[in-house]
């Protein structure tokens, strides 16, 4: 095990962390570096709970070796303004929660990009996050509200 | 009132078992049995491997019975010399690498000498798959009503039907994992769990500990649906065995593969129907036989047999009804609870045996079960005499009328004989569901809630009814609140630790709300009891003399405390399964519209309406977010959740080949609610958690009859067995409606 030295701008500041080359961006974040909202759901891209910000665009964090990330901008789910999340409160978009935080990223992401929205349903857009409880019902109408569409 | 916890989960604050800060702990791990059946006969460590580096424990190391206590006492905590399902625990791992320890488990070899496995619970064991008892049949229950061979014998019609539904994996989507460790003399341990007393009970037996030196904390919970009712208990032995060995702290979090393929799922079941009818339709003789796959232990098995089997029979009136159940030993992986428990799987083959008379005799669907519905008087396959004043008949014909049923069958053929590919039909399905422990059971729980006056003249409710999405923290919060006249901030709800919170029963079968929430009511009455206030004060009065009672009694404690009384007029009879299987039922039609696409024989929900009665709605978001959820759950169970087998394990435990429903895979879901308040139910409720899984497979499945003239009997109806049954009906039918 090499361990490599990188450096990457994470919600807005710079950090510098010691990793092994096979870590994946999910660990660095959880266990390394203490931000715990971004969740493990199924370790292969498929349930969309570890989304995060990769130079502005979503990603599934457990499929991103950390060392990807050198020089380059993440945000969790930390940076986000908790004053925003009001409609996901008032419209029933959480139960468990381990989906959540995944959800209110790809959400907060389509709200920023509002435009896909000519070419996309919110259900389409939403396809990559999988919730067990909701049925998303909850989390649909919260991306509608917030978007002003309901 | 909003989700108590909503912004600390939103904002990714909610902290569950894997984000608790921890120091100085080993990650622990699971050695497996690679073999359905046999006797382990080595166990080969790599020798490129410094072992004493690593924890290991094994069957010898467990200080009490190597049992995991549930009902029978049969499935050990690690095998000992002998296993009898792949995936079994063999033995236990641990080092402070993650990494390292994950290559440990793979430099281990259990080399099992194979035996024949009892592998699909549907055939007779032959003599060397015999394994329980003289026939493998792990438990057999019987409801006799009226003369059902006579019925049968006189009956002018018998329309009879063989049902299947396959296993479903519960995908709560924070795997299951535990966190334990010694403070002094007393094990700690914390996780993701719905009935901490369980665990408690599991660690005293294989432990030989007494209650007082265990403590058995819950963390916020990503999800259950049963999966972590019984299960958490083998992960809170196996973490407390490493921890107990190596004197640290041991943090064992199953990965997605892991708890897919060694974790619970639902029972695979099959039911026979064979039902003597009148010509109009109505109900003369149901004989209906059930047998569920149980898996290699007892487990819960004999209880999901249980309400599978009550359910059995639908809301249906009938004079003369047999129903007969089989849990069935197969070296399988065992089954467990999963939301409905049993009464999903016997509701399928009932609802859908409906339409299947329906069509046999030609009468129209929505008729036939108007004729034959429970009205007020009748009673139950059991002779539960049904005297709630709630208008069933309503309940159908309101969700009818919301998803234009009547309109949009007699638009369908049309669509269908213009359209080449695609296909349109409605199916609906009704139905019920049970709320709380069976029978006796809630009697046998003894449940008991505290509600304690804090100094500042709050409140806090002590349960060990734990929160895991379902809402039971805003519904507890607002049920003391409202009692008391308190504001909800004055409210707190204790986490649930067992050094603090009395036992209130295990968080499963619809009946935290209920049964847990009433008591929750009590001893708030108690509460104001004891500081002096007769049962209409409320609010300042109140919070001034809680505030005023700890001035007068500085350093001591205050609590109200409320146990389970049964309601009036509930008896049940163990032995002839005869009585009040359930205080009360929740009653719902659920409607499906579907679209099946004739060249990829894919079925597409493109309408669902779900209509329930369900006593008082206590919280409107909350109740129609558990019915939302449960529908989208079961349109994955009817359509595409199909758990591939390879000697009784789960071959595709991965997110990436079980499928589950995304937000686009399925409609916005229609709800509604008709409310016949439950005298006996916390603020009216009755129990809501479990009954919107027991309706979505049969309407769609007949939905799917009706677009395609098909007559699927199995589920998942996946498209490839679709394919197979259309293969069989003429291309080009229209709709059999």
């Amino acid at each position: 095990m090499n361990a490599l030295s990188i450096t990457f701008t994470l919600n807005g500041a710079s950090v510098r962390v010691e990793i092994d080359p096979a870590d994946r961006l999910l660990d660095t974040l959880r266990y390394r570096l203490g931000l715990t909202g971004t969740k493990e759901g199924c370790g292969e891209g498929e349930c969309g709970a570890c989304t995060v910000y990769l130079d502005g665009l979503p990603v599934n964090s457990c499929l991103i070796p950390t060392y990807q990330v050198r020089d380059r901008r993440v945000e969790t789910i930390e940076s986000l303004d908790p004053g925003a999340l009001e409609p996901f409160e008032r419209c029933g978009a959480t139960q468990c929660g381990a989906c959540t935080p995944g959800v209110v990223m790809t959400a907060w992401w389509v709200h920023q990009h509002s435009e896909f929205l000519q070419t996309h349903t919110i259900r389409e857009l939403m396809a990559g996050n999988l919730c067990r409880c909701t049925g998303y019902d909850g989390i649909v109408d919260a991306v509608a509200d917030s978007l002003g569409k309901r | 009132m909003r989700r108590r916890e909503a912004l600390a989960k939103l904002t990714g604050r909610e902290q569950y078992v894997d984000d608790l800060p921890l120091d100085g702990f080993l990650w622990g791990m699971t050695v497996r049995s690679p073999a359905p059946r046999g006797r382990v006969t080595a166990v080969r460590f790599a020798k490129d491997v410094d072992w004493s580096q690593f924890v290991i424990v094994d069957h010898r190391d467990i200080p009490g019975a190597n049992v995991v206590a549930l009902i029978e006492e049969d499935q050990p905590v690690l095998a000992a010399g002998y296993v009898r399902h792949v995936h079994e625990p063999v033995l236990l791992v641990a080092h402070p690498s993650r990494e390292a320890v994950r290559r440990a488990v793979r430099a281990i070899d259990i080399v099992v000498a194979p035996e024949p496995p009892a592998l699909d619970f549907r055939l007779a064991p032959t003599p060397e798959q015999i394994q329980y008892g003289p026939d493998n049949v792990l438990k057999q229950l019987k409801i006799e009503k009226g003369d059902v061979e006579r019925a049968l014998a006189h009956a002018p019609v018998i329309v009879s039907g063989t049902y299947e539904t396959g296993a479903q994996e519960h995908v709560y989507l924070e795997t299951q994992g535990m966190i334990a460790h010694l403070d002094g003399d007393v094990l700690v341990v914390k996780g993701s769990m719905q009935c901490p007393y369980y665990v408690v009970k599991a660690l005293q037996h294989a432990l030989a500990r007494d209650e007082a030196h265990v403590r058995v904390i819950q963390t916020p919970t990503g999800g259950g649906f049963g999966g972590k009712e019984e299960f958490p208990s083998h992960i809170a032995l196996h973490a407390a065995l490493l921890a107990l060995k190596s004197g640290r702290a041991v943090k064992l979090i199953y990965d997605r593969g892991e708890d897919m393929a060694a974790t619970t799922k639902r029972h695979p079941a099959l039911v026979r129907h064979r039902t003597g009818l009148a010509r109009d339709g109505r109900l003369l003789a149901q004989d209906i036989e059930v047998v569920i796959d149980g898996g290699a232990y007892v487990t819960l098995s004999p209880v999901v047999l249980s309400r599978a089997i009550i359910h059995a029979a639908g809301p249906y009136a009938c004079d003369h009804v047999r129903i007969h159940g089989r849990a069935m030993f197969t070296n399988a992986v065992p089954f467990g609870a999963f939301r409905g428990f049993g009464a999903p799987q016997t509701q399928f083959a009932g609802e859908r045996h409906m339409d299947v008379i329906a069509r046999t005799l030609a009468v129209d669907p929505v008729e036939l079960r108007r004729v034959n519905l429970l009205r007020d008087g009748q009673t139950t396959a059991t002779g539960q005499v049904i005297r709630d004043g709630t208008d069933r008949l309503a309940v159908m014909d309101r969700a009818l009328a919301l998803s234009h049923y009547h309109e949009k069958r007699d638009e369908h053929p049309a669509f269908n004989a213009t359209n080449d590919v695609r296909r349109r039909g409605m199916g609906l399905a009704m139905f019920y569901h049970g709320a709380g422990f069976t029978g006796g059971g809630e009697v046998a729980l003894k449940s008991r809630v505290r509600v304690a006056g804090r100094a500042d003249g709050g409140v806090e409710v002590l349960s060990a009814n734990i929160e895991m999405g379902q809402g039971t923290l805003t519904v507890f919060t607002e049920l003391a609140a409202a009692r008391l006249g308190l504001d909800p901030d004055d409210v707190t709800i204790a986490q649930a630790d067992t050094s603090r919170v009395p036992n209130s029963g295990p968080t499963v079968a619809s009946r935290t709300t209920m049964i847990v929430g009433s008591l929750v009511e009590r001893a708030a009455d108690d509460l104001r009891r004891r500081v002096g206030l007769d049962s209409t004060a409320r609010g300042p009065t109140v919070k001034q003399a809680i505030a005023r009672w700890h001035r007068e009694h500085p350093g001591k404690e205050l609590f109200g405390e409320a146990s389970y009384e049964k309601p009036p007029g509930i008896e049940w009879d163990d032995k002839s399964y005869r009585g009040d299987a359930y205080g009360a039922f929740a009653w719902a039609t659920y409607v499906a519209e579907v679209e099946v696409d004739l060249r990829t024989c894919a079925t597409r929900v493109i309408d669902f309406t779900a209509v329930q009665e369900v006593g008082k709605v206590l919280n409107p978001t909350l109740a129609r977010g558990q019915v939302q959820g449960g529908v989208v759950q079961g349109i994955g169970w009817a359509l595409m959740e199909e758990c591939k087998w390879r000697e009784g394990a789960m071959a595709n435990n991965q997110l990436t080949n079980y499928l589950i429903p995304t937000s686009d895979d399925v409609p916005a879901i229609r709800v509604d609610f008709l409310e016949n308040p439950y005298p006996h139910g916390a603020g009216g409720a009755k129990g809501l958690g479990e009954l919107p899984i027991d309706g979505p497979a049969p309407a769609i499945v007949n939905a799917v009859a009706a677009a395609t003239g098909a007559d699927p009997r199995v589920i998942p109806l996946t498209t490839e067995r679709l394919m197979e049954l259309m293969e069989s009906v003429e291309f080009g039918v229209r709709s059999a409606e």
